[in-house]
């Protein structure tokens, strides 16, 4: 997708700015009454999904001891995983960005919680409150947009490196947790930077994250294995499958949320320095993508199923936004706007086709056929091979 | 024999922080804690809470709540307080009462509660406790309390200096709607000494102490009587001698006092609180946990910092308790109830801060408060 506002057509050409204001109104308004309406139940919903969590995850565990023999390998496995992913989704995530703070319970709080995962948590903050949740789907600005080493909008200029993102996606993928970590650190943009030029609260950084990776990789892969006696090995192949399916999971329902072919994308320049309440809120809207689903399906993505409210309203409790997600829909509707809302199976693969599409120059899976694959496959072989300047004469012939 | 029973202890203790050690090596990045939470919040070792044992019915509008506290529990001494946590509608309160009961022998506590029309906690204690639920628990504290010996007591209190005198009285007098529930035996007389008679809540509850006749109350206002002289005291209170003074006020007072009942041989106990003079602006932007927070002139830095989301310790909200109180590195707040301003600067001020009731003070232009963690 073109930044929305190099689109021929763009999707928000026929909203006046009295409109996107008045749209800015009535979210401000939906926001306000959940938030005057928390109460016991809210407070009962995420206590009762963290007992949950905490019963199974210890009970996983317990199971795993014995996990020599296949039935206790299947159940502890499978009990690890949910557990894992209960705490990153709809605990870890939502509790960090504040959800609950509300209740001024000082364990339930944004800033005394942690998480299984490799990436402290304040640096995940950093990247992901601040600036992710800021400068949503800016090309260049919002780093989640491929996360710092892949194409995903066509206004990325290719590189013969972006061939290789699928590759590079599908192992981000398996170890998701630690490409998390390695983004928080900026990773990919520091590369080429020399250790020795890199601030000294980089590197504080980075020996906290090391420090945090091998408390977690100790406990997993040595510590827990080792109580578990004989079944030492069978241990580590369960925690190292419940780590994958966790990373394997979340990384498929973060995809989901702005990658699916049909989220916008925004340039800085296009982007007013005063931009207001109403703008901001619209950049949210159209930047992301929910998935639909059983309340089950919402559960376990951490209610990021509602990614397009969560976005609107990263504070509101995770446990509303199935219940604000209507009157949102509506609100779409009303304004004449795409509310991008599918399946799991067909977002999580229109996300991956766009990785696919734009690991190849800008037009080249559009244009090539069966019969003129040779052409176009010495034509791609030409771009991969030459320097910036022909690429862009070559990129001249997919743009025809 | 010393070391006989030394050695399997240490060794036990050791033993135990191994164990510990290892619970949270196996258990991280949560803590052991969190999952004994689940079937043992009142054991040895967990943060101190207490289990609702039930709320007793005094009158209309005010309960004796029993609580059964933790193993950790350390005791309390007459007159001091607790703070408790109590969840109510999904949000965590703190308030602080003051432990109705002298040391029990089941070990279970009480605090009495009336409940304040169109109060948060208190209607919620009285009326809606359920037995069986799970409070947070500070232990008790309050370092002006009353020695169980002392049964003739005499209270000087001036300005502002009521507030400690009055959760004490609050504790050995609970006012409800049938009127105030008397004491056996004590003989309490309070003098209280201001420049006006002043509107404040802790007055009335004096006055309604004495109209109740629980205490025997003698005020004195300058701009009626003239200004007060120590000297005058014996003429005010003339069975001084056979009674222990607790005085609580400006520091000069206090000398007054010291160099009166030195000079006549009689026994007092001082609490001091301290005033300093500066222009007030009126509010600002206090910075805590990462946050600015913008606090209106008039507002509690504590009400502040909690609408914005801020875990703020508090207590009992009315500038008695010191549960509140929080370091302030750099700025000006102001004491709401008295314009008293306090200052911290870096370089001049104690390097961790100056301490500040965050549940009486407001802004007084921008200043820095460091959040507990």
């Amino acid at each position: 997708m073109t930044a929305v506002t190099k689109q021929a057509n763009s999707p928000i050409s026929h909203l006046t700015p009295e409109d996107i204001e008045a749209i800015g109104r009535e979210l401000d308004e939906i926001r306000r009454e959940v938030m005057e309406s928390r109460g016991e139940a809210d407070a009962a919903y995420i206590r009762r999904v963290i007992k949950v969590q905490r019963y199974l995850e210890i009970g996983s565990r317990a199971v795993l001891l014995v996990s020599i023999f296949p039935p206790a390998w299947l159940v502890g496995t499978a009990g690890l995983s949910i557990a894992k992913i209960l705490d990153n989704m709809e605990i870890g995530h939502n509790v960090l960005h504040g959800q609950w703070d509300w209740m001024r319970d000082s364990k339930i709080h944004s800033t005394v919680w942690d998480w299984d995962s490799a990436t402290p948590v304040d640096l995940w903050q950093r990247s992901h409150n601040e600036t992710h949740h800021t400068y949503t789907n800016i090309v260049g600005q919002d780093n989640d947009l491929g996360y710092g080493i892949m194409r995903v909008d066509e206004d990325q200029a290719w590189e013969p490196r972006h061939l290789a993102q699928p590759v590079v996606n599908f192992l981000n993928m398996l170890f998701f947790q630690y490409g998390i970590a390695a983004y928080d650190l900026n990773v990919g943009q520091l590369k080429g930077v020399p250790m020795k030029d890199r601030s000294p609260q980089w590197h504080d950084d980075a020996k906290r994250t090391m420090a945090k990776v091998k408390r977690q990789a100790f406990k997993e892969y040595v510590l827990l294995p080792v109580l578990s006696g004989p079944s030492f090995l069978t241990t580590i192949a369960a925690n190292f499958t419940a780590d994958v399916v966790r990373n394997v999971w979340s990384h498929a329902i973060i995809m989901c949320g702005h990658f699916p072919e049909g989220v916008q994308t925004f340039e800085t320049e296009a982007i007013d320095p005063d931009e207001t309440r109403g703008e901001w809120y619209l950049r949210q809207m159209l930047g992301s993508a929910n998935i639909s689903g059983p309340p089950l399906l919402h559960l376990m993505s951490g209610n990021l199923s509602h990614q397009i409210e969560h976005h609107i309203w990263p504070d509101l409790p995770s446990n509303r936004y199935a219940q604000v997600a209507p009157r949102v829909r509506n609100l779409f509707d009303r304004y004449a706007l795409d509310y991008n809302s599918r399946p799991f199976i067909p977002q999580v693969a229109s996300a991956w086709h766009r990785i696919v599409r734009l690991s190849l120059p800008n037009g080249w899976l559009q244009k090539t056929t069966v019969r003129n694959l040779p052409k176009q496959l010495r034509l791609l072989a030409a771009m991969a091979t030459s320097d910036p300047a022909t690429r862009a004469a070559l990129q001249k012939e997919l743009d025809a | 024999m010393a070391i006989t029973s030394d050695v399997p202890s240490g060794f036990g203790a050791l033993l135990r922080a191994r164990g510990r050690r290892l619970a949270e090596m196996a258990l991280t990045p949560h803590d052991p804690d969190d999952f004994l939470d689940l079937v043992a919040p009142l054991r040895s070792g967990a943060p101190l809470r207490a289990r609702i044992v039930e709320a007793q019915a005094e009158t209309r509008d005010a309960a004796t709540i029993v609580l059964q506290p933790g193993r950790d529990w350390a005791g309390h001494v007459p007159g001091q307080y607790i703070r408790i946590g109590i969840d109510v509608d999904g949000v965590r309160h703190w308030r602080a009462y003051s432990l109705t009961h002298g040391p029990r022998d089941d070990r279970r506590i009480s605090i009495t509660v009336k409940a304040v029309e169109g109060g948060v906690v208190s209607p919620f204690l009285v009326h809606q406790t359920r037995p069986g639920t799970i409070v947070h628990l500070e232990q008790a504290s309050g370092e002006f309390v009353l020695d169980a010996d002392h049964r003739r007591l005499l209270f000087v209190t001036a300005g502002s200096g009521i507030t400690p005198v009055i959760g004490m009285l609050r504790n050995l007098f609970p006012v409800t709607d049938e009127g105030v529930r008397p004491h056996s035996d004590l003989d309490i007389t309070v003098v209280h000494l201001a420049p006006s008679h002043p509107d404040s809540i802790f007055v009335s509850n004096l006055e309604e102490l004495g109209a109740s006749g629980a205490i025997t109350l003698i005020t004195h206002y300058d701009d009626e009587a003239g200004f007060f002289d120590v000297d005058q005291l014996a003429d005010l209170v003339p069975d001084i001698a056979d009674r222990v003074t607790y005085a609580c006020g400006p520091g000069p007072l206090l000398d007054a006092l010291r160099t009166h009942h030195e000079a006549k041989g009689l026994e007092l106990q001082v609490e001091q609180f301290r005033v300093s003079t500066i222009t007030p602006a009126e509010g600002g932007s206090v910075a805590i946990a990462g946050q600015v927070i913008d606090v209106p002139a008039g507002t509690t830095i504590l009400d502040a910092a909690e609408a914005a989301g801020v875990l703020m310790p508090s207590g009992c909200r009315m500038g008695i308790c010191m549960g509140c109180v929080l370091p302030m590195t750099e700025g000006a707040v102001r004491d709401l109830r008295t314009g008293t301003i306090v200052e911290a600067r870096p370089g001049e001020t104690a390097e961790n801060g100056v301490s500040v009731q965050t549940c009486i003070n407001g802004a007084a232009g921008a200043c820095a408060i460091t959040a507990r963690n």
